[in-house]
């Protein structure tokens, strides 16, 4: 295919999305108009079963099996990272060089890192209550963790951060959020339906029924496939190297 | 007041963005992503969606240019053992 086809090619599909996008946004609702069914309904949803921050209700009540699908193209995609990112037969590793790091960097690495990582997991800790949730806190503490190769070094790093340990973590997170789908299967009702614990005492930790289970699991898959991928990435940056003559 | 918080965050991402296309050097890239993923998030807090702004602010602000750091990295130190 030559350049001018190609480039005739890119304005036609160019064009029909440029159509389509904005023949849907003109029959959208105004901007900052006052009238949200779909905002009214999820929020009456929400206050019926005790959940504080509506958006939780949407991600692991009222849509909850959407949720699962997004763990898993996560979950998938770590998988595949670690596929991708092994260390190969032609390739070996070099100990990294302890690099000089500027004192006031290592100071406020120090610092940083024990507000960050419990900004992580209050932030999980709270989803159901307050803005965020599993994966929003999961990635914050699993970069959290990663302050310490600038605080101390990468050897510190590797000493608190045992990779297969996390592997484990994801799974087990990513199925504990399948098994309390199928309790409530096995409870009478549906898949991942939210109708198996009590809804407990409105905007309190322990309210929202399996909101705060599910929250949790996601949580943790999260920081545990984050701290993978980047342990993946920082092997083949800084240890893993080619074998000399290939 | 509200609008203008909007049009300026509007603005700031439009500008960001531009410059993240321009700018060739994948390592500057990766900074000039992480301002996006901050003026991103500054834009959703201000249309009220403070659940993703705190994605946003996570993944666009601090994970994505590390990995490109990282991959940046790697890159370099091959060609520096081929020359």
């Amino acid at each position: 295919m030559n350049p001018r086809t190609r480039l005739g090619l890119v304005a036609v599909g160019g064009t029909g999305l440029a159509v389509l996008l904005v023949a849907a946004s003109l029959r959208l609702p105004d901007f900052g108009g006052d009238s949200h069914p779909y905002g009214d309904r999820a929020v009456r949803e929400s206050l019926a079963r005790h959940t504080a921050n509506t958006i939780a209700s949407v991600n692991f009540d009222q849509r909850a099996f959407d949720t699962l699908g997004e763990m898993t193209i996560l979950f998938a995609a770590v998988v595949g990272c670690v596929v991708l990112l092994r260390q190969t037969r032609d390739e070996h590793r070099a100990r990294p060089e302890p690099a000089d790091v500027a004192p006031p960097v290592r100071r406020y690495a120090l610092i940083v890192l024990p507000i960050a990582l419990a900004t992580g997991l209050y932030v999980i800790a709270h989803g159901q209550l307050s803005p965020g949730g599993g994966f929003q806190g999961g990635v914050v503490a699993a970069t959290a963790l990663h302050l310490l190769s600038l605080g101390a070094d990468y050897r510190a790093l590797e000493r608190i951060r045992p990779v297969g340990l996390y592997e484990v973590g994801d799974a087990v997170s990513a199925s504990a959020y399948v098994v309390t789908g199928l309790a409530g299967l096995v409870g009478g009702t549906a898949f991942l339906a939210n109708t198996l614990l009590p809804y407990g005492t409105f905007n309190t930790l322990s309210s929202g029924g399996t909101v705060p289970l599910l929250n949790a699991a996601v949580g943790m898959e999260v920081a545990c496939a984050v701290v993978v991928l980047l342990a993946r990435f920082l092997d083949q940056a800084v240890e893993i190297e080619e074998e000399s003559g290939k | 007041m509200a609008d203008a918080v909007i049009v300026v965050a509007l603005l700031l991402v439009a500008g960001s963005a531009t410059v993240a296309v321009l700018v060739r050097d994948p390592v500057r890239q990766a900074l000039v992503l992480a301002v996006l993923g901050v003026v991103l998030a500054v834009l959703f807090t201000a249309v009220q969606a403070p659940d993703v702004a705190l994605s946003q602010l996570a993944v666009g602000g601090a994970l994505t240019p590390l990995l490109l750091l990282l991959a940046v990295r790697k890159v370099k130190r091959r060609k520096g053992r081929e020359r």
